[in-house]
């Protein structure tokens, strides 16, 4: 820590050209910040999912609905304890931009499969004996500012009703909390009940359960109880694919491109540039200084020591730029309006920052470092 | 009585046969040529000689800036010809004190945190570091100036600020380079005043290259080189 002064005015030796280097590692760090923040977004709201529910889905693809006749014999294979239906509904809150995902289950099965959310028993009863009711989750109902009673039509892109209508009016009947945090902060969907949705859909359509969501026994079993429940309907007209829920949601979402790999990509040219312009700046700072560091090494400074002292310099001048551009980043996802995705500087996204200072860090101050180290004194000195 | 007598007699710089080439490409060029001298503790040397006639050069390998390529160098009875380049920066650190023509200090820290800078590698705290330098600022009388930064100070306030950082680890031997050369005449004798001072009262041995024969006059002896061989000595 004595070296700190040393390394400090170093640094700001030339102010301006160090305060834009700082100005621009900012900048490039609150995008980074951004990006890993949509990244953690996706990527958080699968990690935390168990493998202990499969999701048993058209072998073709989720949008073929299955038809409800399987459910019981999917029940009945061994290791899978309770099995619920579930049909996207797809619909639009009048002409909110706000989407938010509606499923029609059998509100009866609900609770056993997904115990993780968690409803007050008045509400759970009458979401099992309401035809046209719905449940929501908590921060969802929050956004709209809905409460019990309150009627919400829904215009389904999806599903029509026999009288060629799309627009559907849902009762809500009980509004569901997580049983922690995690699941708490995703209480942003909807349930129907399955009876309004059955019954007023146009005929053909009458039977379809859309996918089936199987609750384990056990979660060790997953892999071999979705082979089991796959090669139960192999060859026949439903044939399915079975999945755990997880890998089911990351399906999902790469429907609209792989982000993860979008956000990486972007974070990527991102970290190029302020490597290639840091970098510029870290060799330009220790060249002027040749005779400086000569100097110390004259005093008896190694030169390690003198490596060091450039190494700390690049780090300093990083983490400078990288506190400032994140704290800006924390900030901004911190005071994102509720209709917003749920942004969160979380722990993965401070983990990236992290190791994303060290190694650029490392890599604009290794070479001039080394070349620091290496000075002679005598040539540097005669400013040779 | 009788080891500290023999101690005393014991020159502190001993040169045998020193040897200094440099590299060039293919060309080995030597710059050294068989050097002898003994330097005796509380010396005061003046080295003088042409242009390239490799005072420098002698003066840094003295100094353990750089190693010869054959001979015997012993300073203050360590064979230095022989250390790698981190014991020699730990010697250097503990027994050798540079000035420089051009002063060398640190454009962005005050006069002050320059003197501070080679007690850095000691154990001492910031507040012992602090009053180390304060007293060595004062020995060069300069208290007055220990915030200033270098381009806030005269040339031969700079020159005596690097004399303090020199002094501040308590070295036995100072190594100077055209210590004056950047300096006007009044300037230079303050500077070589000091100088004289710290060799008569603090025991200091100090080797000096000099072009100037009035700044050669305070030294207690002068040594000549020329085309990297000691041509003459002048004893005052
Ligand atoms: N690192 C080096 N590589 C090659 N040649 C060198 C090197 N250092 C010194 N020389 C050569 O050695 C000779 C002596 O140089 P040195 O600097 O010791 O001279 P000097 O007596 O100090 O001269 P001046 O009075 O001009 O400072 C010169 O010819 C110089 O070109
Ligand atoms: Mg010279």
């Amino acid at each position: 820590m004595k070296y700190f002064q040393l390394i400090w005015t170093a640094l700001f030796r030339k102010k301006l050209r160090t305060v834009f280097t700082v100005l621009s590692l900012s900048a490039a760090f609150l995008l980074l910040g951004l990006l890993q923040a949509v990244n953690s977004l996706f990527a958080g709201s699968v990690e935390f999912l168990g493998a202990d529910r499969l999701i048993v889905q058209a072998r073709t693809s989720f949008t073929q609905p299955l038809p409800m006749r399987m459910m019981p014999q999917i029940e009945t294979i061994p290791g899978v304890a309770r099995v619920n239906h579930s049909q996207f509904f797809g619909g639009q809150y009048q002409d909110s931009r706000q989407q938010f995902p509606q499923f029609a289950v059998n509100p009866q099965r609900l609770f056993d499969t997904y115990p993780e959310w968690v409803i007050d028993k008045d509400q759970r009863a009458n979401f099992i004996s309401t035809q046209d009711g719905a449940i929501v989750g908590r921060e969802l109902a929050n956004s709209f500012g809905w409460k019990v009673g309150d009627i919400v039509p829904l215009n389904s892109f999806i599903w029509v009703k026999s009288d060629g209508s799309r627009l559907w009016e849902w009762r809500i009947v009980g509004i569901f909390d997580g049983k922690n945090q995690e699941w708490q902060d995703r209480t942003q969907l909807m349930y129907l009940n399955y009876g309004q949705f059955d019954e007023g859909r146009s005929p053909g359509a009458r039977g379809l359960a859309g996918v089936f969501v199987a609750r384990l026994k056990s979660p060790e079993d997953s892999q071999r109880v979705a082979a089991l429940i796959d090669s139960k309907f192999e060859n026949s007209v439903d044939e399915t694919k079975t999945q755990n829920e997880q890998e089911f949601q990351l399906g999902f979402i790469k429907q609209f491109g792989d982000i993860g790999f979008m956000m990486n990509l972007i974070s990527g040219a991102v970290i190029f540039t302020i490597l290639i312009l840091t970098g510029y700046t870290m060799s330009q700072a220790v060249r002027e200084r040749i005779p400086e560091l000569a100097v110390l090494k004259c005093l008896g400074f190694t030169d390690n020591r003198v490596l060091w002292l450039v190494l700390a310099e690049s780090l300093l001048l990083c983490l400078i730029g990288a506190a400032i551009g994140m704290g800006l980043s924390a900030m901004l996802t911190g005071a994102l309006p509720p209709n917003f995705p749920p942004l969160r500087t979380d722990q993965r996204v401070w983990l990236f920052a992290g190791c994303t200072v060290l190694g650029l860090a490392l890599a604009v101050g290794l070479p001039p470092a080394l070349r620091a180290k290496r000075l002679k004194i005598v040539d540097a000195l005669a400013g040779r | 009585m009788n080891t500290s007598v023999s101690a005393e007699q014991q020159p502190l710089v001993e040169i045998r046969a020193l040897t200094k080439a440099y590299v060039r490409g293919k060309q080995v060029v030597e710059v050294l040529h068989g050097i002898n001298l003994d330097i005796p503790d509380g010396d005061f040397v003046a080295l003088m000689g042409p242009s390239g006639s490799g005072k420098t050069t002698l003066l840094n390998l003295i100094g353990g800036l750089d190693s010869p390529t054959g001979g015997l160098l012993k300073v203050n009875g360590q064979r230095i010809d022989e250390f790698g380049s981190d014991r020699l920066a730990a010697w250097r650190a503990s027994t050798v004190g540079f000035i420089f023509q051009s002063y060398n200090l640190m454009p962005v820290l005050s006069a002050q945190k320059n003197v501070e800078l080679p007690l850095l590698l000691t154990d001492l705290n910031a507040r012992e570091r602090a009053r180390h330098a304060d007293i060595a600022l004062q020995l060069v009388g300069l208290a007055d100036r220990a915030r200033h930064k270098p381009n806030e100070l005269s040339g031969g306030q700079q020159q005596r600020v690097a004399i303090a950082r020199a002094l501040v680890s308590d070295p036995k031997l100072l190594i100077c380079d055209e210590p004056t050369g950047d300096l006007d005449r009044k300037m230079a004798d303050e500077v070589l005043t000091l100088m004289q001072q710290l060799n008569g009262d603090y025991g200091k041995t100090i080797i000096m290259v000099t072009h100037d024969p009035k700044a050669a006059e305070f030294a207690r002896r002068v040594v000549h080189l020329d085309k990297g061989v000691l041509v003459d000595e002048t004893t005052r």
